[in-house]
């Protein structure tokens, strides 16, 4: 190994009810791109939170060049050359490039030399940026260039990155590779997170697994296999969701001209979508997200509706329907955000069956509800889709984030519709779940129904899909067979490296 | 009717000195919001002032420290707000509206032995020479101290929102206090700064009504000054020329209906007394039509509590 730039010892960081890291030790060297790797809740942001003096370790020291390193705050961090791209973008809409790259440094020199300097910077490592604009009308990967530049013009000796491709296109992200690539052999160590394995065994030296805030595994993933590092995060052996045979059926959903505006202001509209499902078919819509996802979620499960005809349901016409009319025709959708939309977080997991599965598990009888029915519904899901709950009556807001997709997907594939449509099934939902939920799609398919999954995790939409398609600016590609479609083919149907064309609104 | 009795030097003059108090305010008011806090006890702060400032002015003599006593006032009142909402992290709509009627409360129990005093006089800045211009020199140079002060103010937030590395901070606090806590910024801090000179603001603003415009204490003589002052900052859309601008429409007229009732015009008087509300606030809601350039200037964390847990 190289001449060793940051050494960490013994890291350990409680909060009240969990440990989020325990004796974390690991080095990190000069010019190296360090993978650290963990599911969600694994402790991989509290530990770069410590490096960047924004949580103090309870216990252990870092080094830094060989001189003991513990910022109070990030200001200090950012003295001793340490620099952080976050997850969730740390910027300010309604202010310019420049300002928020002001905002990140310690001493920012005047503005206009600031917007020279972004210009310098930017053509210097590729990601083109018009200091003048405003932020909130940048994409997603253009505001990660904001962020990128932000540190860049610190000139950081560790780039922290935290889960920085969730919101690019595989044009973008390449584009994003060669750019980290070329700040390491400049000599910048890069401390990469993530939980995408081919991202890491494509760009990553060395590779530090934590489980459970541990520890427990190193390795060169470039010599390792996807499977085995993500074994290693889960600690078991994974099984893959294995699609069964079987024949596709009649027609189930027909879209034609379907074209909605979107409810909120920043949403995106729906523009002439056309696609078509037969029963047993699983198709995968991909897309950078806020290109249309939950419009078209809304628009099918009948949250918006649309002229009669745009959506029919085994020939029937179902667009001005509602989503109770439709539940009861047998279309049924489970959207993505879990707490709000797909369940009422301080209603009770059996509340929360009623209100989806009452039209068709027959939960009300004239206005009145059947308690008992609703109940042993509730624990018919949680115990086929192994919900780990102390019970019926638990607040959907007290499960994991895991447990409430598989309470939220079970409670849709019991109601045995024809037609299933999900948004997101498996975001933010520890690997053995997603499996357990990708599974459960794949056999409501061999048994008749047809799925419609919108996902922006295209690993798992070539694993579970027959077909593809891609939302881009509302809009929807033509659809393909997912066997046989390249990366870039898709990463084009997504739109391509938004904002390379620089006059991207 | 004569309308010829109105004097339009006479009604200039009286504008400037009736939109002052609410000028004070809005811009008060109109930096903390940017600091992301929406606190709606200004009418509560402005009364406090107004009785503070008065009770200071008569007990010292000296309407200088009068003004101080008022900004003092309101400024302690809003750190009460302060505390309960950054550290207590209580809902700032109900602490902003108990502010006002604490407020309210304390200024009548304070002000029981003030009424029917007179101020000591908060005299004119002498121009000299400049005054005697006709018409410009009765309507700009015959005013008091504070009246300049307000004006210096508009260009000195205009300013420091803008062009300052402060302003700068403050802005980014307010409009995503996630980020500008993860970049090591204070943001409790900066509120706590920004709420201060709010209320010393409105303060100021409600000492002015006491000391120059009326000038005497009486029980809730800000009479919703504090309230037009909340709206002119919403619907100036967080710009301090625009917040002059409301401030002043809603002075003239005010003024202008008084003339015109004293005139004796045939429209009911109820609709000349609402006039300044419904048209101050027509007139901003027309400059801010576009919603796009208003939204991205509403600071987008107003109103949010923020706790550093996350």
């Amino acid at each position: 190994m190289t001449e060793t730039l940051l050494d960490l010892r013994g890291l350990t960081k409680a909060y009240p009810g969990v440990i989020a890291n325990s004796d974390v030790s690991f080095r990190i060297g000069v010019g190296e791109v360090h993978a650290l790797l963990g599911e969600n809740g694994a402790g991989k942001s509290t530990l770069v939170k410590m490096i960047y003096g924004l949580v103090k370790p309870d216990a252990g020291q870092m080094t830094l060049r060989g001189a003991p390193y513990a910022p109070a705050e990030p200001r200090a961090a950012r003295a001793d050359g340490i620099a952080m791209v976050f997850q969730h973008f740390s910027l300010f809409e309604a202010l310019t490039v420049a300002e928020n790259v002001a905002l990140g440094m310690e001493k920012p020199p005047k503005l206009r030399d600031l917007a020279r300097r972004i210009r310098e910077v930017s053509e210097t490592y590729g990601l083109p940026l018009d200091p003048e604009r405003v932020v909130g009308d940048l994409s997603a990967g253009e505001r990660q260039r904001v962020e990128i530049i932000r540190c860049l013009l610190q000139d950081p000796k560790l780039l922290i990155m935290d889960e920085p491709t969730s919101v690019l296109t595989p044009q973008e992200v390449d584009i994003l590779f060669q750019t980290l690539r070329k700040l390491a052999a400049e000599g910048t160590s890069i401390l990469y997170i993530s939980h995408k394995l081919e991202e890491i065994r494509a760009l990553c030296d060395t590779a530090t697994i934590l489980r459970l805030g541990r520890v427990v595994g190193t390795c060169t993933p470039r010599e390792t296999t996807a499977r085995a590092m993500a074994e290693m995060m889960v600690g078991t052996t994974l099984k893959t969701p294995t699609p069964r045979d079987h024949a596709l059926g009649n027609v189930a959903l027909f879209v034609t001209g379907l074209s909605v505006a979107s409810p909120g202001a920043f949403g995106t509209s729906l523009k002439n979508i056309q696609l078509m499902l037969r029963q047993g078919e699983v198709m995968g819509i991909g897309g950078v997200a806020g290109n249309g996802q939950d419009e078209l979620l809304g628009a099918l499960s009948g949250e918006i509706r649309s002229a009669p005809d745009a959506i029919r349901l085994a020939g029937q016409p179902v667009g001005h329907l509602g989503p109770n009319q439709r539940r009861a025709l047998g279309l049924l959708a489970a959207p993505e955000e879990r707490l709000g939309h797909a369940a009422a977080p301080d209603m009770s997991l059996t509340e929360n069956a009623l209100l989806t599965g009452a039209v068709r598990k027959g939960l009300e009888r004239r206005g009145f509800l059947d308690w008992a029915k609703a109940r042993s519904f509730a624990e018919d899901i949680i115990r086929t889709f192994d919900v780990r709950t102390p019970g019926p009556g638990n607040a959907a807001r007290s499960l994991s984030g895991g447990n409430l997709q598989k309470f939220v997907i079970g409670r849709e594939v019991l109601q045995a519709p024809k037609v299933l449509v999900v948004n997101q099934p498996t975001w933010g939902v520890d690997a053995a779940a997603a499996a357990a939920i990708r599974q459960a799609l794949l056999d409501l398919a061999a048994e008749g129904a047809a799925v419609l999954v919108i996902s922006q995790d295209l690993d798992e939409l070539m694993e579970i899909a027959g077909q593809f398609a891609a939302l881009n600016e509302g809009r929807l590609s033509d659809i393909r067979q997912t066997a046989g479609l390249s990366i870039d083919e898709i990463g084009l149907m997504m739109g391509g490296a938004h904002g390379m064309e620089v006059a991207h609104v | 009717m004569d309308l010829s009795s109105i004097n339009p030097v006479l009604l200039l003059s009286a504008l400037i000195v009736a939109s002052t108090p609410i000028l004070l305010a809005a811009l008060g008011e109109l930096v903390v919001e940017k600091a992301g806090v929406l606190n709606l006890g200004v009418e509560g702060m402005m009364i406090l002032g107004a009785i503070c400032g008065f009770a200071v002015a008569v007990e010292t003599g000296n309407p200088v420290i009068g003004f101080l006593g008022g900004a003092a006032g309101g400024a302690a009142l809003s750190l009460i707000f302060a505390f309960l909402t950054q550290y207590l992290l209580s809902n700032q709509v109900a602490t902003g509206l108990a502010l006002t009627l604490f407020g309210l409360g304390l200024s009548a129990m304070i002000g029981q032995g003030y009424s029917g005093i007179q101020a000591p006089r908060t005299a004119d800045i002498d121009f000299g020479p400049l005054a005697d211009i006709p018409f410009i020199g009765p309507v700009f140079f015959t005013h008091d101290w504070v009246v300049y002060a307000s004006l210096f103010l508009v260009v000195a937030v205009w300013y420091a929102l803008t062009r300052t590395r402060a302003g700068l901070i403050l802005r980014a606090v307010g409009e995503n206090h996630d980020a500008a806590h993860a970049l090591g910024y204070k943001v409790v801090r900066v509120r706590m700064l920004a709420i201060a000179f709010g209320g010393a603001c409105a303060g100021l603003g409600g000492a002015y009504l006491s000391l120059v415009r009326v000038p005497q204490w009486t029980e809730g003589m800000t009479a919703g000054a504090g309230w037009i002052a909340l709206a002119i900052v919403v619907f100036g859309a967080w710009k301090p020329g625009r917040v002059l601008l409301g401030a002043y429409l809603f002075g003239g007229i005010s003024v202008l209906q008084l003339n015109l009732q004293a005139a004796g015009v045939k429209v009911p008087v109820e609709f000349l007394s609402m006039s300044p509300y419904v048209i101050t606030i027509l007139v901003l809601v027309i400059i801010s039509a576009d919603r796009s350039r208003v939204a991205l200037n509403a600071p987008a964390s107003l109103g949010r509590s923020f706790h550093a847990s996350s």
